[in-house]
């Protein structure tokens, strides 16, 4: 077949924070880039981001370091991340940042005319650059704007279902137009996954339905590996009501900027959680403990528990969080100026994902490269808030970088297997020709619920496997299904590739969960609640081995003495 | 609680009809919800744009009963009851299938609006010369203000006519505190500022509440007018330059 064939140097998949970021990074080196965005241009999930970056400017709280930020970094991680990543994020996100102002954002100012930081959980120091709470929307929109007049061909709406190899190494990738369903070849020397996300298996989520770990399956698919899998981070503060935004975010920024947390009793019942740290204790803490208390009756009216801001003033409020205030206005009737919000735990982050180089996001596939939300080892075993925006610019610029010095040293293009190719676009007609009744949006919800309920917060052995068992007969099942209609703009047509890669990922999380016997950050085992000294010296590895999930594991990179010295400091 | 039905455009560019949906109903639900029920229990191929579900992306633009709208804002129990509820497709902008419409004309525009540029020495910023420019910065791009606009709706001037979110986009440019690109041959001659006539429909449709025709496109109109039909100025400038 011929197919509509575009050539690049290096092809990004992705275009949010770090798609874009890597992108004008490739052209910047004066290499072709095309860039696939699975929606339109700028509503990628980074436009969701609300409270903050992450950068030791030491524009409010003079003491800031990136030594700091490394030692917070590594202490919400528990310990398990790549502490090269984790360094070369401290050191570098204030250059990210200022960068970001050089192409046109405008951060919140202090009274003298610098960018504004707010506090954050696990951070020591005010360290989130803001603006208001949208963020992501301003970040986006720079990098969206810089992007577009850099010189990149932004391809919409157009989804990657499969990457191509010549041998070992990365030639190109097949896609399709959701505007005519048509495929689309792209011949390439380097790809840099940017996909984010897999929160679309989880019932309740604060993510989009883009969100399907397409860049962890394309990976793993093309013999990549996974790590920390077993690691999602469930946010602590999602809508608990109506129904229909149930899991929708709520910005940490609401607890940074002063909000409490109580529960039916009226107390602060983080005290009994983290007496120190309080509202801004870390993500995993707060999660469990709302879990907790609302497990144990102390719960709100609908399911959560309640988050208070009303004791500042209003006009502070509806400065500093105005799109909190709008969507509690409009969506729950509940004016946050007043009266408290009901919050509770959503899916939201996963901390695992390709397994890179720090320096230049290279996966362990020659010519593939990842940064942002799809790769694994930055933020450990939880991530920091505000520490995800910052990730996406440092290592969207690294990977870049990587990927651009990788394309140069080709001195032609891969070529193209013309089978595998074949195969690939075969793979994706096929359901237009079955019949039966088998629905993906049934098996999407089948799959939700099953994550939700047996690969959640509290994990333990035995839902570990009824969910890996359930996940095996979707799997069954979603191999058979049908699709009806046109391939122009088919959503149901779109859902059954989706669903191939929320399954291999929720597959990836269950096992990764299974192996790691024990608690740690995001990962909670009933059957084995403490830290493990041994585990915290090990990566849990997914990779496809002839065709099936391998699960093993490799110890965690060991650090250089002198960083060691500076963590025993900041204890 | 009882069904609502929905009146949904299924078609395509060459034409289509509304189709009658019953939809089960929900405290709080809003009109995506209908449609996501739509997809997953009647019409899996329904096609519709949508990314956040939370008024922040601005991709779930239709119109609602006929009027533009944001279908994840726009709750159930805000419309009237007793009859069905009417979704189809913005108006100004082709359809591709369904509720989809084709808004890449929006994205061409975007690219000739000349770029940010910084002033060399990165000065300090204050906070009263962010707070006019954020309020342009807050825009979705959902492309609301271009569907109602009468100038693309009705008159279909979209080869010569920027339309209000790009008006939106300028002012924030222009009013940048550290910006030093000169836009004004652009804004002249190339926006078609001068077709707007402020009727304020693009103010009233914005979702994110941005005073369009007051704080973007008026002042806009002031800049150009006092760029080029100001003889003192056009002397001053010639002498000391833009800025």
């Amino acid at each position: 077949m011929n197919y509509e064939t575009h050539e690049h140097d290096v092809l990004v998949i992705g275009a949010g924070g770090a798609g874009l970021r890597a992108a004008v990074e490739v052209s910047a080196k004066g290499l072709s880039v095309g860039v696939v965005s699975k929606s339109l241009l700028g509503k990628a999930h980074t436009v969701m981001a609300e409270g903050g970056i992450a950068a030791a400017m030491a524009n409010v709280d003079a003491k800031d370091s990136w030594q700091t930020h490394f030692s917070d970094t590594m202490k919400g991680g528990k310990f398990l991340n790549n502490w090269r990543m984790a360094q070369l994020h401290a050191q570098e996100s204030p250059d990210r940042i200022r960068e970001l102002e050089d192409w046109g954002a405008l951060f919140d100012r202090t009274p003298d005319g610098e960018i504004l930081q707010r506090a954050f959980g696990g951070h020591t120091y005010k360290r989130l650059c803001h603006v208001g709470d949208r963020t992501g929307l301003e970040m986006i929109r720079t990098l969206q704007d810089k992007g577009v007049h850099s010189g990149i061909d932004v391809y919409m709406e157009l989804t990657i279902f499969r990457l191509l190899k010549d041998g070992g190494k990365i030639a190109g990738a097949i896609g399709y137009w959701r505007k005519t369903g048509e495929f689309v070849v792209f011949k390439t020397k380097a790809i840099v996954l940017a996909t984010g996300g897999g929160g679309k298996a989880y019932q309740i989520t604060s993510n989009s339905w883009e969100c399907t770990g397409d860049g962890h399956a394309l990976a793993y698919e093309a013999g990549a590996e996974l790590i920390d899998m077993e690691f999602f981070q469930f946010h602590p503060t999602g809508m608990v009501w109506p129904p229909g935004v149930k899991g929708l975010l709520v910005t940490e920024g609401v607890r940074g900027e002063g909000g409490l947390l109580t529960n039916n009793k009226k107390e602060r019942f983080m005290q009994r959680y983290d007496p120190k740290m309080m509202e801004l204790s870390t993500r995993d803490m707060v999660a469990r403990s709302i879990y907790t208390e609302v497990k144990e009756g102390r719960g709100s009216p609908h399911g959560g528990v309640f988050l208070d801001i009303s004791h500042l003033a209003a006009e502070r409020v509806k400065k500093k969080l105005p799109s909190m205030y709008h969507q509690f206005k409009e969506l729950a009737d509940v004016d946050i100026t007043r009266e408290p919000m009901e919050v509770g735990p959503t899916a939201h982050y996963m901390m695992g994902g390709v397994r890179v180089d720090a320096e230049t996001g290279a996966s362990t596939i020659p010519g593939l490269f990842a940064c942002g939300e799809v790769t694994g080892g930055m933020h450990g075993a939880n991530r920091l808030g505000g520490n995800s925006l910052s990730d996406l610019v440092v290592f969207g610029r690294r990977a870049g970088m990587g990927a651009a010095e990788y394309a140069r040293k080709l001195n032609s293009f891969p070529l193209l297997d013309q089978g595998e190719l074949e195969k690939a676009a075969k793979d994706m007609e096929t359901p237009f020709q079955r019949s039966g009744d088998e629905n993906p949006y049934q098996i999407h919800r089948e799959l939700q619920e099953s994550m939700q309920s047996l690969v959640g917060i509290f994990r333990m052995e035995e839902d570990l496997k009824k969910g890996i068992n359930k996940i095996e007969e979707l799997k069954h099942r979603a191999a058979k299904l049908a699709v009806k209609g046109e391939r122009t703009y088919n959503p149901g047509w779109h859902l059954v590739g989706d669903l191939k890669s929320l399954l291999t990922v929720s597959e990836a999380v269950a096992n990764a969960a299974l192996t790691r016997k024990e608690s740690r950050g995001a990962h909670s085992r009933i059957d084995y609640p403490n830290m493990d000294e041994k585990f915290g010296k090990l990566n849990v590895v997914v990779s496809r081995k002839n065709g099936e999930m391998n699960i093993s594991t490799s110890p965690v990179p060991e650090m250089p003495e002198e960083l060691k010295r500076l963590l025993a400091e900041n204890k | 609680m009882p069904d609502v039905t929905f009146k949904v455009f299924r078609g395509d560019a060459k034409g289509g009809q509304a189709i009658d949906y019953p939809v089960p109903i929900a405290p709080g639900m809003v009109v995506l919800d209908a449609l996501h029920y739509i997809q997953g229990y009647l019409a899996p191929d329904l096609a519709v744009r949508w990314n956040c579900k939370a008024a922040k992306c601005g991709s779930c633009s239709a119109e609602v009963n006929g009027k533009p709208a944001l279908m994840c804002k726009t709750r159930l129990d805000s419309l009237p009851t007793g009859r069905p509820i009417t979704v189809y497709p913005m108006k100004t902008f082709p359809v591709i299938k369904d509720l989809v419409c084709d808004v890449s004309w929006n994205y061409d525009v975007n690219k000739k609006i000349p770029p940010y540029r910084p002033a060399k020495d990165g000065r300090k910023i204050y906070q009263e010369d962010v707070d006019r420019v954020q309020e342009f910065r807050k825009c979705i791009e959902c492309f609301l203000c271009q569907d109602v606009c009468h100038v693309l709706r009705e008159h279909e001037k979209k080869a010569e006519f920027a339309g209000p979110r790009f008006f939106v986009r300028l002012a924030g440019l222009e009013m940048h505190p550290n910006d030093i690109t000169d836009r004004s041959e652009f804004l002249k001659n190339s926006s078609g500022l001068g077709l707007c006539n402020i009727t304020k429909c693009c103010t009233e449709v914005c979702p994110e509440e941005i005073h369009i025709t007051d704080n973007a496109i008026i002042p806009l109109k002031e800049r150009v007018a006092d760029r080029f039909f100001d003889p003192l100025r056009w002397v001053f400038a010639k002498i000391f330059g833009r800025k």
